[in-house]
Order: structure tokens, then C-alpha cells, then sequence
């Protein structure tokens, strides 16, 4: 047999380049922000096209945002948010997919099913604020983690991991007489510590990223989490609320607006993106396993 | 012996009931804040008024769905909520798939790793930064423009332009989630037998015909699955991004059904009126799921149920 000779391909090159570029426009809008919060603020205003690094060099943006009371307030309060929101969320959605999980249960299917058609059908946004409100939940932290406590999505891929796990494992620790609870505990939690830490992940970049249920259910400027108040940095472009003359300095309005916004996002965006890429492992295997089972 | 339902159940839950227990808190947040609200969308078929609740409020039928169809805004919204999701599903599906194939097709590893870790980077920022970025890059004197302008175009202001809303959703969107997406393709194209390659290879094969006869056959069902999935979000899906990027000028292209329902509901405090949008537009979205699925199943014999 002759294997038929092909003429070099420039594909892998030029498949090499494409490649290339796609990583770069996924990597520079962030770098440019980067960039932009470490540039002397007259000299970004002026400044036309791409950057390719700091202008000058000045980390002022920083020192002002830190000292800003709202941006201070808010980051504190989206620490708390993510904290107890994420605990809470893995909590409940861990222990209701292993019952769930369970074969022997008869009610375990009928509950799963009322989940999943939660996720084809809501109720829609305006009686969802109308509860909070008659709950006496508006304007309260406790709305934001009761209102985001269980995510569906989560709940399946921790449930189908469950399901992998042997029946054996169960059935040895009844016969030893444990308890569900002892069961869950000692068996399954240590058993899906890899799912526990991609749940962590996408509870808290959740929480971390969220804003809407904040923006529809606090009123009190005191508990917004950093996202409100980036939204009005960044997109009402409206910081008369948390400048006055002790904030500003010696800046004008529109200097010091610039160098607070670049350092914000950094700062609300940074953490999160140092943390991934080494949860990537894990992060993976979740996106796998919902897929299998959606 | 058969016994009855009730006689089993029950000695179900004699047995199951410390298991039954770990479970209250989740079922008490799909009861309370996911049934609740199903519950509460009677007030679309009522004049609610918070002081009466609502059992108290009066019965008034279909009226709201009237006004609706009757508005000058209803079909402009159907329209833009069906334009915007069109947009959606005709690039933002294939987006990720091809960017899978040309991943699947680099040799160095170490490469490959890099491009997937930073294509996921964009997953990661918050749509608030992400709607502030674009806004800040497509301004008037943004870097976009500048670059148009260094080429010798003229500078548009993006985003008071309502031409440019669904391409600058749609283009955002991809970005955002092009990395992010193809995991799962990267993953079915892991479980594809490599036998299959080798056997094509020997059979004179070259690289396009085995990505057109194994590699996308081998990943159809995936291609399925999240295109229904895609589908049966599509009424309910960027409406945050949207309430974040347009403004009175782009309405006219960029106001969908969800944001309208924010809009009235909870801006203007038509309760009763928004209900009824917002009822209509999850009944919509039902009935694109059913479709979608039966679609799916006659053409790749994959479905959700």
C-alpha cells in the first residue's frame, strides 16, 4: 500500500497565528486597563490608540480608591457576600443532591423533577420582588443569599457526581450503621472534594460578579457590594455621590475620575482572575460533567 | 404482593426521613423562591395593588395581555428579542465549535494549554466591568474609533447608534464566552476513538475530511444539547447586559421583553402590566424549548427528554 504524498500544508502556521490572535484579544482589553491604571491621568486623557504600556508610571489610581469610603464599603461588603453566600449556597446545594441522589428514595425523583422544571419555567422577575417585599426581605443582606441560595445548574452537576459514586460505599456504612447524615459526611463529602472546590468556584465568581439582585433589592447605599458602585463608576459615569473635597485632593473632577476607574476594575477584577487558572482542572471537569447529564 | 402508593410512601418515609431531613432547606428555596413567584404570576391576571396583596386584588382577565398587544412597543419587542437571540444562535453557537476544531488541531501542548487558559478570561469578569469596558473602548474618542480614525475612517459613537447595538452585543458575547464554551467541544472531541483518525489517515484522509467525517460527527450530540439548552434560555439570557449597555437613543433596537418587563415592573411599578409580559414571555420560551428539543430529536436523535 502507498500512502499518498501531500504537499506541505501552511495550515498548522496559519492555524498557529489565528490562534495567536484570539488569545490576544481575550488577554489585551484587560491589559489595557491594567495599563491605564498605572498611567499619569493628564497623559491618558490626551493619549489616542492602543497602549502598550503605563504612561508614566503612578499608582495614586490605587491609593485614591482605596481611600474612597464607597469603594472601601463595597469591597468589604462583596467579601461579605461571597463569603457567606458561597458557604451557605454549598451547604444546602450539597446535602439536597445527595438526598436526591439516592435510589432508594422514593421521593428523591419527584423533588428532582420539581427542580429541573423550575429551570424551564419561572415566575418571573416582578413576582419575585413582590415576595422579597411581602417576606420583609427588601433592603436586607439576608434577600441577596436567600434569593441566589441554590443555583439548578450546580445542583445537577453535583447531584451526577454523586450518582458516580459506587453504591457499595453506602451500603457498607449502613450495614456499620450510619446515619444519612454520618453517610454524607464521612463518605461523600470527602469523596467530592474536587467537585466541593469547582462549586466553590462558580458559587463565589458568581457572587463576586453578581449585581442585579443587589441593584433590586438593597436600597441602602451601605450594603452595595463593589459591582453596584463599579456600575455607577463605569456606566452611569456618575461619581458625584462619593467625591467631595476631602476625596478629590488636588485633582481635578475629571482627573480623578479617570484614575479611580481604571484602579477599580483592577481591583474588583484582579483576584479572581489570579485565582483561576489554577482551579482550571477543576472548573473543566464540572462544565463536563453537567454537559453529560443536562 | 403489591401494595398500595400511600402504605409504601409512608413507609418511605418511616425509613428515609433523616435523609428526607438534609433536604428541607433545598426544598424550602425551590418552594418559597421558585414556586412562590409561579404562584404570584396570577397578579397578571388582577389589578394588584400592594395594599390589597394578592388575593385581595381584583380579577380583571385578559386585560393586561390586551394592552400589550395592543401597545405601539409589543411587536418592536418581539422583534428585537427574536433579532438579538438570531444573532446569538447563528454566530455565538458556532463560534466556540470552530474555535475547538482549531484548538484540536494544534500539536504543541504547552501552546495549546496557554491559548485555553487565557481564552477562559473573559468568562471571569463581571458583566458590569464588561459593559463599562465596552462603553469606555467604543466612546467617541475610545480606542476603537481611534483606530478606525488611523485608517482613515470616520468616528461613530457606538453606542447611541442603534445599528450597532446587536453587533456589539453579539460580538461582546462571543468574546466573552468563546473559551468558556468550547470546553465541552475540547471534551467530546477527547472521547472520539483516535482509531478512527488512523484508520482515515491510512485511507488518504487529509486534515479536512477527517475534521468534516469524524471529528464533527463525533461531537453532533454535544452540538445538540447546548443548542437547545441555548435556545431554551433565549427569552430570559442577556437581558442583565442589555439593561446595561442601551439608553433612551437605542431602544429601538436593543429593548427586549425582559428588559421591558424591568422597565415597567419595578421603574414604573406597573406590577399587574409587567406580570403579564413577563408571563408571556415565559410561556414563549416553554413553548421555543419544545420545539428546539423535537427539532433536535428529528435531526440528531438527541433530546432533553
Amino acid at each position: 500500500m502507498k500512502l499518498r504524498k501531500r504537499p506541505k500544508s501552511i495550515f498548522p502556521l496559519l492555524n498557529g497565528i489565528i490562534l495567536c490572535l484570539v488569545g490576544a484579544l481575550c488577554l489585551y482589553p484587560m491589559l489595557y486597563i491594567v495599563f491605564a491604571s498605572l498611567s499619569e491621568p493628564a497623559r491618558i486623557m490626551k493619549h489616542t490608540g492602543l497602549l502598550l504600556g503605563p504612561l508614566g508610571f503612578t499608582f495614586e489610581g490605587y491609593t485614591l480608591a482605596f481611600r474612597n469610603p464607597n469603594i472601601l464599603t463595597g469591597y468589604m461588603n462583596t467579601i461579605f457576600y461571597v463569603a457567606v453566600g458561597t458557604a451557605c449556597s454549598l451547604a444546602v446545594t450539597a446535602a439536597g443532591a445527595f438526598v436526591t441522589s439516592r435510589k432508594d428514595a422514593m421521593l428523591a425523583k419527584p423533588i428532582m423533577l420539581g427542580i429541573i422544571f423550575t429551570m424551564y419555567f419561572s415566575g418571573g422577575l416582578i413576582p419575585l420582588y413582590l415576595l422579597v417585599n411581602n417576606l420583609g426581605l427588601y433592603n436586607t443582606r439576608m434577600a441577596i443569599i436567600l434569593v441566589g441560595l441554590v443555583n439548578t445548574w450546580n445542583l445537577i452537576v453535583m447531584r451526577t457526581s454523586y450518582l458516580g459514586i459506587p453504591d457499595s460505599l453506602e451500603e457498607s456504612a449502613k450495614i456499620d450503621g450510619a446515619s444519612p447524615l454520618r453517610t454524607f459526611t464521612s463518605i461523600y463529602l470527602p469523596l467530592s472534594k474536587p467537585m466541593l472546590a469547582t462549586m466553590t468556584l462558580f458559587y463565589g465568581v458568581g457572587n463576586w460578579n453578581s449585581w442585579f439582585n443587589h441593584m433590586i433589592f438593597l436600597r441602602d447605599r451601605a450594603k452595595y457590594p463593589l459591582q453596584l458602585i463599579m456600575r455607577e463608576i463605569l456606566i452611569a459615569n456618575d461619581m458625584s455621590s462619593m467625591t467631595n473635597m476631602n476625596t478629590v485632593g488636588t485633582y481635578t473632577n475629571d482627573m480623578y475620575q479617570v484614575l479611580v476607574k481604571y484602579a477599580v476594575v483592577v481591583i474588583a477584577t484582579l483576584p479572581i482572575l489570579c485565582i483561576y487558572p489554577f482551579l482550571q482542572r477543576y472548573f473543566i471537569k464540572g462544565v463536563m460533567v453537567g454537559a453529560i447529564k443536562g | 404482593m403489591k401494595t398500595g402508593l400511600l402504605p409504601r410512601l409512608g413507609r418511605d418515609m418511616r425509613r428515609n426521613w433523616p435523609l428526607y431531613l438534609l433536604a428541607v432547606p433545598m426544598i424550602l428555596f425551590y418552594l418559597i423562591f421558585c414556586y412562590g413567584p409561579i404562584y404570584g404570576q396570577i397578579i397578571a391576571f388582577k389589578d394588584f395593588s400592594p395594599g390589597l396583596g394578592i388575593m385581595g386584588s381584583p380579577w380583571v382577565g385578559l386585560k393586561h395581555f390586551e394592552a400589550f398587544f395592543q401597545s405601539r412597543t409589543c411587536w418592536a419587542l418581539i422583534r428585537n428579542t427574536f433579532m438579538i437571540n438570531l444573532y446569538a444562535l447563528a454566530f455565538g453557537l458556532p463560534a466556540p465549535i470552530i474555535f475547538a476544531l482549531l484548538l484540536n488541531e494544534l500539536r504543541n501542548p504547552l501552546f495549546k494549554r496557554t491559548v485555553q487558559t487565557v481564552s477562559y478570561m473573559p468568562y471571569f469578569i463581571s458583566l458590569v466591568v464588561v459593559c463599562g469596558m465596552i462603553l469606555e473602548f467604543t466612546r467617541q474618542d475610545g480606542v476603537v474609533n481611534d483606530l478606525i480614525a488611523l485608517f482613515g475612517g470616520r468616528r461613530t459613537s457606538f453606542m447611541l447608534d442603534p445599528g450597532w447595538f446587536r453587533p456589539i452585543y453579539t460580538i461582546t458575547d462571543i468574546w466573552q464566552g468563546l473559551g468558556w464554551g468550547s470546553i465541552i467541544y475540547i471534551a467530546a472531541i477527547t472521547n472520539i476513538d483516535q482509531g478512527l483518525y488512523e484508520a482515515a489517515t491510512i485511507d488518504g484522509a487529509g486534515r479536512w475530511r477527517k475534521m468534516w467525517h469524524i471529528t464533527l460527527p463525533g461531537i453532533r450530540e454535544t452540538i445538540a444539547i447546548v443548542y437547545i439548552m441555548k435556545v431554551g434560555q433565549m427569552m430570559s439570557l442577556g437581558f442583565e447586559k442589555i439593561i446595561l449597555l442601551y439608553n433612551g437613543m437605542t431602544y429601538e433596537t436593543a429593548d427586549v421583553i425582559s428588559s421591558y418587563v424591568y422597565r415597567m415592573g419595578l421603574m414604573q411599578m406597573n406590577f399587574s402590566y409587567s406580570s403579564a409580559v413577563g408571563l408571556l414571555n415565559s410561556v414563549i420560551n416553554l413553548v421555543l424549548l419544545v420545539i428546539a428539543n423535537k427539532v433536535s430529536k428529528r435531526l440528531f436523535e438527541v433530546g432533553m427528554w
